[in-house]
């Protein structure tokens, strides 16, 4: 079912927190709402599940207004960061709990229960109490009751945040395949640009209430529209040069480096400008050379990452397929693919 | 526990047990020889119990002279207990949840007001109180004194299961009212069972400070009718024609059994109090 805000507003006493927000999501789409901490993400979420009351804008499940309506008519599905599972009852009573208050005979109820638990693989814990199960079987069983109910949005509030590494990844892509099966139009709010990449068909990235782009995975990394959305995804995460515009290219003030700009930035001689290079653009196999110190060197295992301090003082991070040949404390020259920056003014506008 | 165990792994603890023993020793001996008082007789001027009876039991079965049936006293101090601790948990356990969670108006003033109240002896009150019992009709009754003791209790309970529901988490009310339950279910299938340690404390706390209770009942509800087991207790000694050391023993252990009984199956609840919070 689609999910619209509406001019969506929503302030505790004085402070505002998000101000005429508008945001849509397709049905069956999964879409991420990412951003740092306290810009939101929660405040707009509990919105539209019903536990914060907006004080502005409207809230349409389909074509129906749910503002006003309270969290018990809504038919959503939530899952927190907590899990929030009901302690003292057993995983087939949490997950049967949403059931049993809408009143379904005991038999139906376990039949749904079975049903579920196949789903989300938990089929042989439903006799435990939540104190005895790992943490991913307990945010299996978050997930089954948020599904159990047939609900026609499915809201995740940091769902992984408490699991180890390795959980994490696996979380990820369970998630997202229960919400493919089930075909439900899903929000995930994470702060983890990698969970929302990863899973989500549309990711809306937010900064203090506003949403700066919203857009798919790969949209917003080749294509961000402002420096913060550039620095918020990608791992390693982008660097930035500082410098002027000067005939036409980037140039960092007191340093020999150029980088030609396209015609189309339309910037006067002198602007101040940003130039956002990924570590992927700044390797052996580029085009505009530039030297510099390393200053700091780490293998992934496949790759490794360098962090290259510039004549004039600016960092650039490289990343490259494992060598042995560099180390702390080297003079490197390799070069920007010219091809890869992105330009931003001042401000943090894209150009 | 573990603190304690590793004391008795490095220390022995026969000499601790040995000096506690002896610093206790007087109250058990005291302990031991109120209840061989209660079946024996003993010469005056003497330590030593020469003959056995049941004599100062006997207000077990037959009325003492100018005294109301001790069953009759034994009841109405049931029913006295039971119902101030159902009107205290039943009270303290909503006051508590709509004070740690509902946004009423004045929140703060109702907590401060509460602690006040607390904090106030009861005693002091105790005229304002009778005068009023008796302008409505309810001095001497069971219900009267039932409804003052409650009320003078509900304050220590209303803070203290507020303080047990603040330890329960908002995101399962969250996620209860989101699997559509009301906001009463809520509070009755998920919130309370998680303070259900605090409820047993606190039934435990106010039966013995109920069953113990011994001003208000002597004051409010002195009559025959209605009258207490502690009440009962003090007009033993208070009546200098009949002065009976040895019944007024018996009817102490009488009196005290019940608590022991009640201390020894509960105990472990009566902690809570101190330790706080439910594990969930
Ligand atoms: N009940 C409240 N009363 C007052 N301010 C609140 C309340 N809830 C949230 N806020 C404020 O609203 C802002 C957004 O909070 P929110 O919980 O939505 O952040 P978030 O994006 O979910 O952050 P996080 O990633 O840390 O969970 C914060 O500045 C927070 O202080
Ligand atoms: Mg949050």
């Amino acid at each position: 079912m689609r999910v619209l805000l509406d001019n969506f507003s929503k302030s505790f006493g004085t402070t505002k927190v998000i101000e005429n927000m508008t945001l849509e999501v397709g049905h069956g789409e999964m879409l991420a709402l990412l951003g740092p901490s306290g810009c939101g993400k929660s405040t707009t979420l509990f919105a539209i599940c019903g536990i914060h009351r907006p004080t502005g804008g409207r809230i349409l499940f389909g074509d129906r207004d749910v503002t006003d309506l309270p969290s018990q008519a809504r038919n959503i599905g939530v899952v927190f960061q907590s899990y929030a599972l009901y302690p003292h009852m057993t995983v087939a009573e949490n997950i049967g709990f949403p059931l049993k208050v809408k009143g379904m005979p005991g038999e139906d109820i376990r039949k749904e229960v079975d049903r579920i638990s196949g789903l989300v693989h938990i089929g042989n814990l439903l006799g435990r109490r939540p104190a005895e199960l790992s943490g991913g079987q307990q945010q299996r069983v978050a997930l089954a009751r948020a599904l159990v109910r047939k609900p026609d949005v499915l809201l995740l509030d940091e769902p992984l945040a408490n699991l180890d590494a390795k959980l994490r990844l696996e979380m990820r892509s369970e998630i997202r395949r229960i919400q493919r099966e089930t075909g439900i139009t899903a929000i995930l709010v994470t702060h983890d640009q990698v969970e929302a990449m990863s899973m989500c068909d549309r990711i809306a990235i937010m900064k203090e209430g506003e949403i700066v782009q919203i857009a798919t995975p790969a949209e917003m990394y080749n294509d961000p529209r402002t420096a913060f959305v550039a620095g918020f995804l990608g791992n390693p995460p982008i660097t930035f040069l500082r410098g002027v515009m000067a005939n036409g290219a980037f140039a960092i003030p007191d340093s020999e480096i150029r980088v030609p700009l396209p015609v189309s930035i339309a910037a006067s001689e002198g602007t101040k400008l940003m130039l956002g290079v990924r570590p992927e653009h700044f390797t052996p196999a580029g085009d505009i050379a530039v030297s510099g110190k390393v200053t700091f060197a780490e293998t992934q295992g496949r790759e490794n990452l360098y962090d290259v301090s510039l004549d004039g003082g600016p960092l650039l991070r490289s990343i490259q397929p494992v060598r042995h040949d560099v180390n702390i404390g080297d003079a490197v020259t390799w070069a920007i693919d010219s091809k890869g920056v992105l330009v931003f003014a001042d401000d943090g506008r894209r150009l | 526990m573990a603190e304690k165990s590793q004391v008795s792994a490095n220390y022995s603890t026969w000499p601790v047990i040995l000096a506690l023993s002896i610093v206790s020793a007087p109250l058990v001996l005291m302990y031991a020889y109120l209840f061989l008082d209660t079946i024996t007789d003993t010469a005056v001027g003497s330590l030593i119990p020469d003959s056995f009876t049941l004599r100062h039991w006997r207000f077990l079965w037959e009325t003492l002279p100018g005294k109301p049936n001790i069953w009759l006293v034994t009841l109405n101090t049931l029913i006295f207990t039971t119902s101030v601790t159902a009107v205290i948990v039943l009270v303290s356990s909503m006051a508590g949840y709509v004070l740690s969670r509902l946004n009423v108006p004045a929140r703060g003033f109702f907590l401060a007001g509460v602690m006040v109240l607390h904090a106030f002896p009861s005693v002091t009150l105790i005229i304002a109180i009778f005068i009023v019992l008796q302008m409505i009709g309810l001095y001497n009754s069971l219900i009267g004194v039932i409804l003052v003791k409650a009320a003078i209790d509900l304050p220590l309970g209303i803070w203290l299961m507020k303080g047990f529901y603040d330890t329960v988490p908002w995101e399962i009310e969250m996620a209860g009212v989101v699997d559509g339950a009301s906001r009463f279910r809520v509070w009755r299938s998920l919130v309370l069972p998680q303070v259900r340690p605090g409820i047993m404390a606190l039934g435990l706390f106010s039966f013995l400070s109920g069953w113990s209770e011994f001003i208000l009942p002597q004051v409010l509800a002195p009559g025959g009718k209605v009258q207490v087991l502690s009440v009962y207790l003090s007009s033993l000694i208070a009546d200098d024609n009949n002065f009976d050391f040895g019944t007024f023993k018996a009817v102490g252990v009488f009196y005290i059994v019940p608590v022991l009984i009640v201390y020894a199956l509960f105990h472990k609840y009566l902690m809570n109090i101190y330790g706080g919070g439910s594990k969930g």
